[in-house]
């Protein structure tokens, strides 16, 4: 196990310099010039520009420009936005807002995706059944930006439970409402995979050696069905925390939210190079650590995966 | 150690004086998209404490079916039971409450599958999986569970029971897989043991081991045994009887030595005749002719007909019973019967 971790996480090291190589070449290969840009209509002093190219590091050829970043990177700098505040600090403020929006949505996604799924897939074919597809398969045609603007409409505009935008990011109650609304989509899977995974298992011989056992019908559910139909549910909601992670960029725009995906947004419309690339480092990372970490649950739970 | 027997021998049953278990006119039936499907159409067996019957059939025979029904592990719906009585200890056990059938489950019948590999569950460990039954039945404890699991898989000889005991079903080879099964069985001293295709999955000398065992454990608890195969040779050396199935119906019966030496229903014989022969080396294998029948659509009269040298007009309108089989020289001979208007013809043949 302790050598595969160690495999595991050098084999990190050329996917983090290959996904950031790309994602610097992919920013600073877009059409459009940040310095021009910052003086907006006004005729551009040719010295100052310069000394701005110089300054940014823009005036060196791409290659000597990711060396340079990345020597930064290794201590720790993620450097400068064109706007003069520095990237980690932007990033220190956005991450905490994003990963209060992630939990409470992973939190809905398990506590309302998964008793969904045990229902239907232990009761098939019945009423409760066909409701839970029905209620999941209309969340999963919807798009988030529609359920988003239903949801703020409803709730905030005409209920008037909540605002419609969040004012405060460190007040959990105003997060429900978007949190509930990013987990909707990854609920349904969940509930649909849990539905699927439960009905396969509930056909397979070890349930009926359980059953023939004659041990109760809870233990048999909870201790032999459960346990088994649950593993590529974890796995999947292992995987879709870390895209959480990454932020939302629909539904933190309709909140409002400061996250993540919000100020990735706005920093891919204004070109803002050092901050694309620091956002997106850090998520290469978070979801490099979260396959890891799935994998390594993944053996957990099955003991039939062994690492070596 | 000494607790721990007396704990597992508390609920040890009384001899019981009539047969344990009594089929009586068992129909099962299952409701598919295409119809009903007739899986069992009227059987009748008996087994008693240390009496071994087998059960032979080729697959969609019933065979499996009706032991599934005496387990009570028949999905239901699709599967139906439409008619019939399984009496143990002559109890029905289809008129029983849900609660009071699944304390018989394990505990008084239990039953051993073909597949040790896909029957065990492969994230639990098979200490949990065999300490389950003196949890779940004899409210044991963990400690106690584990060391009745131990003590267990000592019994059906598995080597270094006590290092093996949190080990995982994928880590144990095929025959001790199946030995985990069976030490599962007898866990709790069951009156009877239903054996599903026991050896199928096994290798052919892990085959003898296993068969020996569950033989010698049979004997050694006095236990009533189904034996369910389609193998004729697994049969010949354990059973005390054996019963032919034929599209959900027993067609033939009879003590184990003198089905082989005298088959009085053709299909028994067709079975017989296709076991390859090595004084027959280098000929074509004989093999019945067509397939067993459709469950939804079994031809009328005898479900047989279709594939029977012997067929007449009479095969095709009238359903047989069991007639009862007389030898040769006209002497009774108790337990055989044959579900052919012909057995007399077909037991002259042989």
């Amino acid at each position: 196990m302790g050598s595969y971790i160690i495999r595991r996480v050098l084999q990190m090291i050329p996917v983090f310099l290959g996904a950031t190589f790309l994602i610097f070449v992919m920013v600073y290969a877009l059409p459009g010039d940040p310095i021009a840009a910052m003086f907006g209509d006004k005729a551009a002093d040719p010295a100052q520009v310069a000394s701005l190219r110089h300054k940014y590091y823009l005036d060196q050829p791409l290659w000597k420009q990711y060396l340079h970043y990345m020597n930064n990177l290794f201590h720790l700098d993620f450097g400068t936005s064109f706007t003069g505040r520095s990237v980690a600090d932007i990033m220190a403020d956005a991450f905490p807002v994003t990963i209060r929006l992630a939990l409470v949505a992973f939190f809905f996604e398990i506590v309302v995706g998964l008793p969904l799924g045990v229902l239907s897939g232990l009761k098939r074919g019945t009423i409760w059944d066909t409701l839970v597809l029905i209620i999941t398969l209309l969340v999963i045609s919807i798009p988030v930006f529609v359920l988003g603007y239903i949801a703020q409409t409803v709730f905030a505009t005409d209920l008037g439970w909540v605002t419609p935008t969040v004012q405060d990011s460190e007040d959990i109650t105003q997060l429900i409402l978007p949190g509930a609304v990013l987990a909707a989509l990854s609920l349904a899977y969940v509930a649909r995979l849990t539905r699927t995974s439960i009905g396969e298992n509930l056909r397979a011989d070890y349930i009926r050696t359980a059953t023939a056992k004659g041990l109760p019908r809870r233990t048999i559910v909870t201790r032999h069905l459960l346990r088994n139909s649950l593993i590529p549910v974890v796995t999947f909601l292992g995987t879709d925390l870390g895209a959480l992670m990454g932020g939302a960029i629909v539904t933190e725009g309709i909140f409002n939210i400061k996250g993540v995906g919000n100020i990735l947004y706005r920093a891919i419309g204004q070109k803002e190079g050092p901050t694309v690339v620091g956002i997106v480092t850090v998520l290469v990372v978070v979801y490099l650590v979260a396959s890891l970490l799935v994998d390594l649950l993944y053996a957990v739970l099955d003991p039939r995966i062994r690492y070596a | 150690m000494t607790t721990a027997v007396e704990f597992g021998r508390s609920e040890r049953q009384e001899p019981y004086p009539g047969p344990l278990l009594e089929v009586r006119d068992l129909h099962v039936e299952f409701k598919t998209r295409d119809g009903v499907a007739k899986a069992v159409n009227g059987v009748n067996y008996t087994v008693s404490a240390g009496e071994t019957l087998a059960v032979l059939g080729e697959s969609g025979s019933g065979k499996s079916v009706t032991a599934q029904a005496i387990m009570g592990i028949l999905d239901m719906p699709p599967a139906r039971i439409p008619q019939g009585e399984i009496l143990y200890r002559g109890q029905d056990l289809l008129k029983m409450g849900r609660e009071e059938r699944r304390r018989i489950r394990g505990q008084r019948i239990a039953m051993i599958f073909q597949d040790a590999l896909s029957s065990l569950n492969p994230v639990l460990s098979v200490g949990h999986q065999l300490g389950e039954m003196f949890r779940a039945h004899r409210g044991a404890s963990r400690a106690e569970a584990k060391a009745r699991s131990i003590e267990l898989m000592d019994r059906v000889r598995i080597p270094a029971a006590k290092d093996r005991v949190s080990d995982y079903p994928h880590q144990f080879s095929g025959g001790m897989r199946q030995r985990i099964m069976i030490a599962m069985a007898l866990a709790l001293e069951p009156d009877l043991i239903i054996a599903d295709e026991p050896t199928t999955a096994l290798d052919v000398t892990v085959q003898a081991q296993v068969m020996d065992l569950l033989a010698e454990l049979q004997a050694e608890y006095h236990m009533g045994l189904i034996l369910i195969t389609h193998d004729l040779g697994v049969v010949a050396d354990v059973a005390d009887k054996i019963a032919v199935m034929y599209a959900g119906r027993i067609v033939e019966t009879a003590p184990v030595h003198e089905l082989y030496a005298s088959p009085a229903h053709p299909y028994t014989r067709g079975l017989l005749d296709s076991i390859p022969r090595l004084d027959q080396k280098g000929q074509e294998l004989y093999a019945i002719k067509g397939l067993p029948p459709n469950l939804l659509r079994i031809p009328p009269g005898c479900a047989f007909n279709p594939r029977c040298p012997r067929a007449q007009e009479i095969c095709r309108q009238e359903v047989p019973r069991l007639f009862d089989v007389t030898a040769a020289d006209g002497t009774p001979a108790p337990g055989r019967g044959s579900a052919c208007f012909f057995w007399k013809e077909t037991l002259d043949d042989a």
